[in-house]
């Protein structure tokens, strides 16, 4: 993540720098609780009894629990697609909207086509939701690869269209005819439903579909795709030398990005709400790309990163009902974590003399 | 659609719409010209905008008098550049990723301290604004007073900025070290100029405009504040900045352009057009995409743009 990035080729485990970085991300994360806890002090809050009900909201009781897990199911898809972009040095910030689009194309896949056999139709929604989020990313790829825009600037304004999009599909063409106009689409078949995984619960397959991607992701860095995707993140000089085509490299990553992106819209859509309603993707793309780098864009990383931040949103909504105190409280400690995990070489000092 | 609404004052209304509705992003885009001139790019221009949003509101509605508004969204916006400095000058990390976490920081706190001072309301908080002050005698220029000369203070303050920010960046020394920095920081350090205060100062400017430049839309266009009140204005600021090729003057048709199509997306929902509004709220970005491709492969960067500098490395 450092401005002129280094090849690093991970082959065998380095357990003293995994110990470094558990330690820095979890000072981080440390830091900035304790950055919420003065917030609300100051502000006339208790604290304790705020962190007290986000605690009981996350893992107070086993329905609880899974649902951080529900929770943390999109953010691990998003912080896998996201780190696919940034370890290419593509700050694509673009993944609520690839969201939004995985919903609709599969909603739309699932409605359209409804008279096909369930077994041939859901994988069809699973690809119709990959394509859109594929598709909306490469926008802003090509854009970048072939005319130099920005990539932070295109993919946040596709963000805004997305959830524009959304708005307009769910209040017009997309919304339930027998829905007493609220703005929401017809509820998909039952057949289409994902399995769950624990009954009564809200943990579906998705979850499942979630650590598969995880472990992909982990076998992506091994293959020539993942090492060209890590070479060109590296140096856009060196890549080209060695013959790697630049652009064409970017392109495909902004795809897998957007795929990845999609199918956690997928996922949200056919294991979660079952319809397309609005804002159903609202705040996942910045929560996505916290979970990414405090997970140092690793993986396994990512998944204890997941984990947390899903309970830290279960936890967050139940200590807004609860305990009175905004939910906002969660996106302060994002920020904070992000700032801190950035600046981590620095503030604690660890890697002195590395530089 | 109702043809016949559209008249000569229906098109002047829009331009003059055009003029208020562009000063929010022409304040921020102003900022982050002087930032990106000294060689660092603030994404977090969006967060820092509504960070300004909430200072200026709350400054205003606290006190009852607008300008001290103003000075908190500054202050403000002055303290956020100095975070962004901490993480881009001091600690040197990667300014895109710093900038998207001061974002992502300014969209939380704003809300969460909106929601701390003023709680859940069944009707939102509200401030008197700043009025329309007509110039006297040059409002009553045709179509010219209304577009430019009939608006509030703040519209006056930013277009007479343009010129005074030209002047800073092309007619001082300060503006020379400045540009300097961003083209060779080395060659600002051999001649003894601090390439961290430089930088530092840049960033403090960029971030009271930008939050200047939040402040106006709860001071001067809505009077009230919201949960994402800026939407993207931040972004879009910065997608100026490299339309106008780093130039005060150019920044200004700029930010016109953008402010041009959220009046013609607001006024074309009053014609009533068989299109609906949210494809219509969209126009801005699609036009902000188009735009920023149209300009970037021909924009020439500043030479140590979004280089973090050290005297070691080289």
């Amino acid at each position: 993540m450092t401005t002129r990035g280094q090849v690093v080729l991970r082959r065998s485990i380095d357990w003293q720098a995994l110990g470094r970085s558990t330690y820095q991300a979890a000072l981080s994360v440390v830091l900035s609780l304790l950055i919420g806890a003065l917030l609300l002090l100051v502000s006339g809050q208790n604290p304790v009894l705020a962190f007290r009900s986000l605690w009981d909201g996350a893992f107070g009781s086993v329905d609880r629990f899974t649902e951080t897990l529900v929770q943390a199911t999109p953010l691990l898809l998003i912080a896998i697609s996201v780190s696919l972009s940034f370890r290419c040095q593509i700050w694509n910030i673009g993944a609520e909207g690839q969201v939004i689009l995985g919903g609709i194309a599969s909603i739309w896949v699932a409605l359209t086509f409804s008279e096909l056999p369930p077994a041939i139709l859901l994988p069809l929604t699973f690809i119709g939701g990959a394509l859109a989020g594929a598709v909306w990313s490469l926008i802003a790829g090509l854009l970048k690869a072939y005319a130099q825009a920005n990539e932070v600037i295109t993919t946040s304004m596709l963000n805004y269209i997305a959830v524009y999009l959304l708005a307009f599909l769910v209040h017009g063409p997309m919304m339930d005819p027998a829905g007493f106009n609220f703005p929401q689409s017809p509820l998909i078949a039952r057949a289409l439903e994902l399995p769950r995984l624990v009954a009564g619960t809200r943990l579906s397959v998705s979850f499942l579909i979630a650590l598969l991607m995880a472990g992909a992701a982990l076998l992506y860095w091994r293959t020539t795709l993942g090492q060209r995707t890590e070479i060109v993140g590296a140096s856009r000089r060196v890549a080209r030398q060695i013959g790697l085509s630049v652009p064409a490299t970017i392109a495909l990553v902004s795809m897998l990005t957007g795929a990845l992106a999609g199918i956690a819209g997928w996922g949200e859509m056919f294991g979660l709400h079952f319809r397309l309603i609005e804002e159903f993707a609202r705040g996942m793309g910045s929560l996505g790309i916290v979970v990414a780098l405090l997970g140092e864009l690793h993986p396994l990383g990512m998944v204890v990163s997941a984990f947390l931040f899903g309970a830290l949103v279960v936890g967050g909504n139940a200590m807004e009902r609860n305990a009175g105190v905004p939910f906002a409280l969660v996106d302060v400690i994002q920020g904070c974590v992000i700032l801190l995990i950035l600046a981590r070489g620095y503030i604690f000092k660890f890697r002195r003399g590395a530089r | 659609m109702n043809v016949e609404l559209i008249t000569f004052p229906f098109i002047v209304g829009l331009l003059a719409a055009a003029v208020r509705l562009a000063v929010p992003i022409l304040f921020a885009a102003l900022g982050e010209t002087f930032t990106e001139r000294a060689g660092i790019l603030n994404l977090g221009l969006e967060g820092i905008m509504l960070m300004g949003a909430l200072a200026g509101f709350v400054g205003a509605y606290a006190t009852g008098n607008l300008w001290l508004g103003v000075l908190l969204a500054l202050l403000c916006g002055g303290a956020m550049g100095l975070l962004m400095g901490f993480m881009s000058v001091t600690a040197k990390v990667n300014q895109v990723v710093a900038g998207l976490g001061i974002t992502i920081l300014g969209s939380g706190l704003s809300t969460l301290l909106f929601r701390l001072f003023f709680g859940l309301r069944s009707t939102p908080p509200t401030i008197t604004m700043f009025p329309a002050q007509p110039i006297p005698g040059l409002s009553r220029i045709p179509v010219l007073g209304e577009m430019v000369f009939s608006h509030n203070v703040l519209v006056y303050l930013a277009l007479i900025l343009v010129p005074v920010a030209w002047i800073v960046l092309y007619r001082t020394r300060f503006g020379l070290a400045l540009r300097a920095v961003g083209e060779r920081p080395d060659a600002v350090d051999t001649r003894g100029l601090s390439v961290d205060r430089l930088r530092y100062i840049s960033l403090i400017i960029g971030g009271a405009l930008a939050g200047l430049g939040g402040a106006v839309l709860p001071l001067a266009n809505l009077g009230i504040f919201w949960t994402q009140i800026t939407a993207g204005r931040g972004f879009i600021a910065v997608a100026v900045v490299v339309f106008a090729r780093w130039d005060p003057v150019r920044a200004l048709w700029g930010a016109l352009l953008f402010g041009g199509a959220m009046a013609l997306q607001l006024s074309l929902q009053t014609l009533k057009l068989p299109i609906p509004s949210e494809l219509l709220l969209m126009l801005p970005y699609i036009i902000t995409i188009i735009v920023l491709v149209g300009v970037s492969r021909r924009a020439e960067f500043p030479a140590a743009y979004a280089v973090p500098y050290s005297r070691v490395e080289k």
